[in-house]
């Protein structure tokens, strides 16, 4: 058994699987939904089986066709990559469940193959170890993501959509001249090299600015995060929760090992703007989210705000390196299975009520009490109150910066956990009260309900998982070098 | 793990589980919703019966789990946490009778009594928590777990109380969780620990230290309600009745005071905290809120809210009792979270009676009460009697100690808050009390329900009538072995001062 578990090639599993069943469901959209189901139900076992080689072996390395690194495509994990697949696979899975009854048969057979699409991309993107490849899933996850996002067909998803898609062209330019600068420079892709490599110089300058820039309007970072809200609130609620839960993690992610590996060394006062510009969104996106009356931007909101929270740690990770990218990484984990569920609920609340408008929601918790107690359990991680993953990583944030004295840090977590406070609870309030119109309910299958409710379930779970949670993120030490010891 | 972790988990699973379950049932399996809630409420007296046994002989129950780097969650049954635990085990079984009586044939039942064994398992665990951090994880499950009871009724009103509550304690939430991420990063530590853990640090971190237990003492106290930061208490009394008396006397404006309790002698010590500086500033906060509460209580015609402010004084003898530093006063402050709590929710038990039974919201609707419903209004009289703190009612036993201590350490000026209060908590109750039993009844009340020979609900009267009794009980039988007062004096011996 354990000879076959340490045979299997789990990296190149993971994105061929879904890829290839991506390619079925294109040529046979009849079976797009089995097929689709069947993946996903298949790709968290094979992470637990990477999780298995990782915590028996240590880092995972695999050379595609026995090329290694700079000439072959170099597949590597870490225990930050294995919590990134694990968070995939989870959300993944809630979301995919829940589309198996929201998607009507024709939409159905578009869906799924981009989904499988995207979720190949993001395992190869958390699983790469050199600039150019992690450029070539940026750019599949962009395509893929374009594509769900106008999949409702409307004209405000068009809108939403073309906004979208010159953003992420943008992001990805912007990436790759980044790249190509490095390249040029340093004459390798590969992270490793490059890290031993890489010098402050104005072209590794350039490049950090450039590469910096592109991800960060990827990933909606304030004052960049102007296609999110519209792209996320209109695209279908099923795509709305992979785009908020995981597509802006996956640009995140390659800033936060360019960080790691490259350019920490090199980058006093970015660490300090890159903070600003968190507290900047902590405080907007909240605001902004508890001024709207409908519930998916009111959601979507949320999003810019929570990406604020992940670029609190950059200035943290000088001091406490550890604990600030402890922190990080639970928020973004959480947030994912917070916000999946968030968006899944509002999408019931959507297809229930025909609408999505907060003051009208009527009485939503005595009709359908397990979407209320899905939006309120995720809402209680999102706001950071215990237990759940987004207490524990805020916790550990108010540790490193309480530690470094670094009040302004402290001042922006708390008043962003109000404001959180406050536009949850805005929401909830009135799924207690009656409407002035009633509802005409639609019926919503009990599937789409439980889906919801597993994810947010898992973002409360998370609150009770951190010895093991950490002990993961420790393999391979991946924050060694992004900042100095604990 | 021992059998004895098991205990202190048991007795918080004792109200979870069933109340998990129970928000499964449909509507209408009553007699199956009723049996999970008395089955866990009586597990629940039994369970900590075996505790009070087992800590009275030094036994040791303790449950730890990893939490985070550093941190664990900590369930542990020591003599202070036994007084709570004790108080709400009790209260709860009552309450759950009350509430099945009042609630009855009313919608979304399964939902208010999940919410409800949700609120007494937080309790629970405020009051087994070990650590700080634990005390915090339960304190704001507390918070979510009364939200859906507050706006339980579902009216705009509803909505709006629930809003001020929610402003309220997620603002004191956040000061809380300030202030002990603070702690933590100055000591390493959140373990309480008898006299205190944090006087090693040097006097350097003196400013720090008077900073975190501004911001501790300001996140319980909006639960505690201490003015200024009582404003939601009011409010909240658009919830149902046995919520109202669930909230003032057991689960969170105790869990409030509870947590000033904690952090005086758990996690600074008092004599530690004395030399901070920071006690005198804190009786002086009680002593307002003594006064201004009972002022306000004065005005009131709508009764809830006059037994309101009553608690938003009444609860803050025990943070003067604490405040004023010294083993009596001590005694005498945290006694009175049982014998406020016994009194309190006589008091509340009573109102909702009235508002049933007779549809009397209004003081001055009550005119005659007492001939209509004697036995509900001679509960009513203990309780508001034990108020004003006439002997030998429990109240009377809590204000005498805390005004000898106050003599004791030479700190006259609190025994002037005690007859100021005193008078006005007569002034408050005492009209009251000639309405209802000396003024002739009106011709019809608001909205009367017929109970036949009875004056009301069985499930409806039994549970004033055993806490007033209580009530009655534990201060004419004060010295008596295993009495509140009795067990006290072993909490402050054995844990608050140096012998």
């Amino acid at each position: 058994m354990e000879a076959l578990l340490s045979a299997i090639p789990w990296g190149p599993v993971l994105i061929l699987l879904p890829l290839a069943a991506g390619i079925v469901c294109f040529v046979f959209p009849s079976t797009a939904k089995t097929v689709g189901l069947l993946t996903v139900t298949l790709v968290p076992l094979a992470v637990a089986g990477l999780g298995w080689r990782l915590l028996a072996h240590g880092v995972y390395h695999h050379a595609i066709g026995g090329w290694g690194a700079p000439l072959g495509i170099d597949l590597q994990a870490d225990g930050l990559s294995l919590l990134m697949l694990a968070m995939t696979a989870v959300v993944g899975f809630g979301v995919s469940l829940y589309a198996t009854g929201y998607f009507k048969a024709e939409k159905s057979g578009r869906f799924w193959p981009l989904w499988l699409f995207l979720l190949a991309a993001l395992n190869a993107l958390f699983l790469s170890g050199d600039l150019f490849n992690l450029y070539v899933t940026l750019e599949m996850i962009g395509l893929a993501a374009v594509a769900m996002t106008a999949l409702e067909g409307a004209r405000g998803a068009l809108v939403g959509a073309m906004r979208y898609l010159l953003a992420t062209l943008v992001g990805s330019l912007a990436y790759l001249l980044g790249v190509a600068l490095l390249y040029h420079g340093y004459g390798t892709v590969d992270l490793g090299l490059l890290a031993a490599r890489v010098t402050p110089s104005p072209a590794a300058w350039a490049a950090l600015g450039l590469m910096s820039a592109g991800l960060i309007l990827k990933t909606a970072l304030f004052p960049l995060h102007f296609w999110l809200p519209r792209a996320h609130a209109s695209a279908p609620a099923p795509v709305s929760a992979l785009l908020s839960a995981l597509v802006v993690k996956g640009s995140f992610y390659i800033l936060l090992r360019l960080w790691l590996e490259i350019f920490s060394p090199m980058s006093g006062g970015v660490a300090g703007l890159l903070g600003l510009l968190g507290g900047a969104a902590v405080l907007w996106g909240s605001s902004q989210a508890l001024r709207q009356t409908r519930v998916k931007l009111l959601v979507a909101y949320s999003t810019v705000a929570q990406v604020g929270y992940l670029f609190l740690a950059f200035p943290l990770a000088a001091g406490m390196g550890l604990t600030a990218w402890s922190a990080v990484v639970y928020l973004a984990v959480s947030h994912a299975l917070a916000k999946a569920a968030m968006f899944l609920a509002a999408g019931n609340l959507m297809r229930f009520g025909g609408h999505d408008r907060i003051v009208d929601l009527d009485r939503v918790v005595q009709r359908l009490p397990l979407t209320a107690g899905a939006f309120a359990l995720a809402g209680v991680s999102i706001m950071g109150l215990p237990p759940s993953g987004g207490f524990n990583g805020k916790w550990l944030l108010l540790q490193a910066a309480v530690t470094q004295g670094r009040w302004d840090i402290v001042g922006v977590v708390v008043i962003g956990g109000l404001l959180a406070a406050g536009y949850i609870f805005k929401v909830l309030g009135h799924t207690f009260t009656q409407a002035d119109v009633p509802h005409e309910p639609i019926a919503v299958p009990a599937r789409m309900q439980w889906a919801a409710v597993l994810l947010a379930g898992g973002a409360i779970l998370l609150g009770f998982l951190a010895p093991p949670f950490l002990a993961l993120l420790a393999v391979g030490n991946p924050f060694a070098a992004g900042g100095a010891g604990s | 793990m021992s059998w004895e972790a098991w205990v202190p988990l048991l007795v918080v699973a004792s109200s979870l589980l069933p109340g998990l379950i129970i928000f499964g049932l449909a509507e209408e399996r009553v007699r199956l919703r009723t049996t999970f809630n008395l089955f866990g409420a009586v597990v629940k007296l039994a369970l900590v019966a075996l505790m009070l046994w087992g800590v009275f002989h030094e036994h040791h129950y303790e449950a730890r789990f990893g939490l985070l780097p550093g941190l664990e969650l900590v369930l542990r049954a020591g003599p202070l946490a036994l007084l709570f635990v004790t108080l709400s085990a009790v209260l709860w079984l009552l309450t759950t009778v009350y509430a099945i009586g009042y609630l009855e044939g009313s919608p979304h039942r399964s939902r208010f009594f999940g919410f409800f064994s949700l609120c007494v398992s937080a309790t629970v665990g405020v009051a087994l928590a070990g650590n700080l951090i634990t005390f915090v994880i339960f304190y704001e499950l507390l918070t979510l777990s009364t939200y859906p009871l507050v706006v339980h009724r579902g009216t705009e009103a509803a909505r709006r109380a629930g809003k001020t509550y929610l402003t309220y304690t997620v603002f004191g939430g956040a000061l809380l969780v300030l202030g002990t991420v603070w702690l933590y990063t100055l000591t390493g530590n959140l373990d309480f620990t008898p006299r205190g853990f944090v006087h090693d640090l040097g006097p350097e971190h003196a400013p720090a230290l008077v900073m975190v237990f501004a911001l501790l003492i300001a996140g319980f106290g909006v639960k505690a309600a201490l003015v200024p930061l009582h404003g939601w208490l009011p409010r909240a009394m658009v919830a149902p009745a046995p919520v109202s008396a669930l909230l003032h006397a057991v689960a969170v404006v105790k869990a409030g005071a509870f947590g000033i309790i904690r952090v005086v002698y758990d996690v600074f010590g008092v004599e530690f905290a004395a030399g901070l500086g920071v006690m005198r500033p804190l009786a002086w906060l009680a002593a307002v809120t003594i006064i201004y509460g009972s002022i306000r209580a004065l005005f009131q015609d709508d009764l809830k809210r006059r037994l309101a402010f009553s608690t938003v004084s009444q609860v803050s003898y025990i943070a003067l009792g604490v405040a004023i530093v010294g083993p009596i006063a001590t005694v005498g402050g945290v006694v009175h979270l049982v014998h406020q709590g016994l009194m309190k929710i006589t008091l509340f038990f009573c109102a909702g009676n009235l508002a049933e039974t007779l549809g009397v919201h209004k003081i001055s609707e009550m005119n005659g009460a007492g001939r209509r419903m004697p036995w509900t209004m001679a509960a009513f009289t203990v309780g508001a009697f034990g108020m004003i703190g006439a002997p030998p009612i429990a109240g009377f036993i809590s204000k005498w100690y805390i005004g000898l201590g106050a003599l004791e350490t030479g700190q006259g000026w609190v025994i002037l808050v005690l007859a100021g209060s005193s008078l006005l908590n007569a002034a408050y109750f005492l009209p009251i009390l000639h309405r209802a039993w000396f003024r002739p009844p009106p011709d019809r009340w608001p909205v009367e329900h017929d109970f036949g020979r009875k004056e009301t609900a069985w499930a409806l009267l039994l549970p004033p009538v055993v806490t007033a009794a209580l009530a009655l009980g534990v201060g004419l039988l004060a010295s008596v072995p295993f009495s509140p007062l009795d067990w006290v004096r072993l909490v402050v011996q054995r844990e608050f001062y140096t012998p």
